[in-house]
């Protein structure tokens, strides 16, 4: 049997990959699906508490968290679609519109 | 220990998905990278017994979500050319300063981790039909009812506003 530990470290290793990513790429997609990856990070220490505690609200909150997921993912390709749509680089840092 | 294999196998495609999600250049490589991670995340939810969510981790998660990702991605880097170096350097140092403050939460959350005991501690014995879907059921419709019907105000909200962003602008 694996500790649960060991699955803390695991998804506090996804987690912070997933957060460098957010930080260094300047693609919207490619930092788009490093949130993605840091909410599955967080999903796999729900579900090792869970089953630490055998407790089944671990698991219906993962499921409420890919149910948001899922909504922020259609969302946030809409406005990354409208917003990217005629532009030349698909890169975050072309949004300087309100720049001073 | 059969388990033990699984999870480190599993635990290992994880990470070098999740780096692959980091270092990859071409976004579908990104994606596919992402799939990985999910596939391998999906084994561990079933290590941990939460056979329901391994199922809808790969049924949701690696093919609906992604499968959109990859829609977009098509949609938007077709006619895009890859950026010009010049172009990245407007931000110096950006994956240094990036990698230093992901050193920095790394520590932070291994230091709580480790600071709470949970390293060593073992999994409990498994309680009778702990994971199991009726009793995922059981909880989803009795006791978070309320949150579950909340989802669907969430979903229904996520669909009109892709409705109102998807329209053409005048």
């Amino acid at each position: 049997m694996v500790p649960i530990g060991y699955y803390l470290v695991l998804s506090a290793v996804l987690f912070v990959i997933g957060g460098v990513g957010v930080l260094a790429r300047r693609n919207p997609l490619q930092m788009f699906m490093a949130v993605e990856l840091m909410w599955n990070a967080v999903n796999l220490s729900f579900v090792a508490f869970a089953r630490q505690y055998l407790d089944m609200a671990g698991h219906i909150f993962v499921f409420l968290v890919i149910t948001v997921a899922a909504a922020e993912v259609a969302i946030g390709l809409a406005i990354i679609v409208m917003v990217f749509r005629k532009r030349e680089h698909v890169d975050v840092d072309d949004l300087s519109l309100m720049k001073g | 220990m059969l388990s033990s294999v699984v999870f480190w196998i599993a635990a290992v495609l994880a990470v070098s998905g999740a780096l692959g999600v980091v270092t990859t250049r071409n976004p579908v490589h990104t994606a596919l990278s992402l799939v990985l991670t999910m596939l391998s995340l999906g084994v561990l939810f079933l290590l941990l017994h939460a056979e329901f969510l391994a199922v809808v981790e790969v049924l949701v998660y690696a093919g609906a979500v992604m499968v959109l990702f990859l829609f977009v991605v098509t949609l938007l880097m077709a006619g895009v050319k890859p950026p010009k170096e010049e172009h990245h350097l407007r931000l110096a140092y950006q994956t240094l300063i990036a990698g230093l403050f992901g050193l920095i939460l790394f520590v932070l959350v291994l230091h709580s981790v480790v600071g709470a005991g949970w390293v060593g501690t073992l999994a409990g014995p498994q309680g009778g039909s702990f994971g199991s879907i009726a009793s995922f059921g059981t909880a989803l419709f009795t006791r978070y009812l309320l949150p579950f019907e909340l989802t669907a105000v969430v979903l229904l909200v996520a669909v009109i506003g892709v409705v109102v962003l998807g329209r053409e602008q005048e």
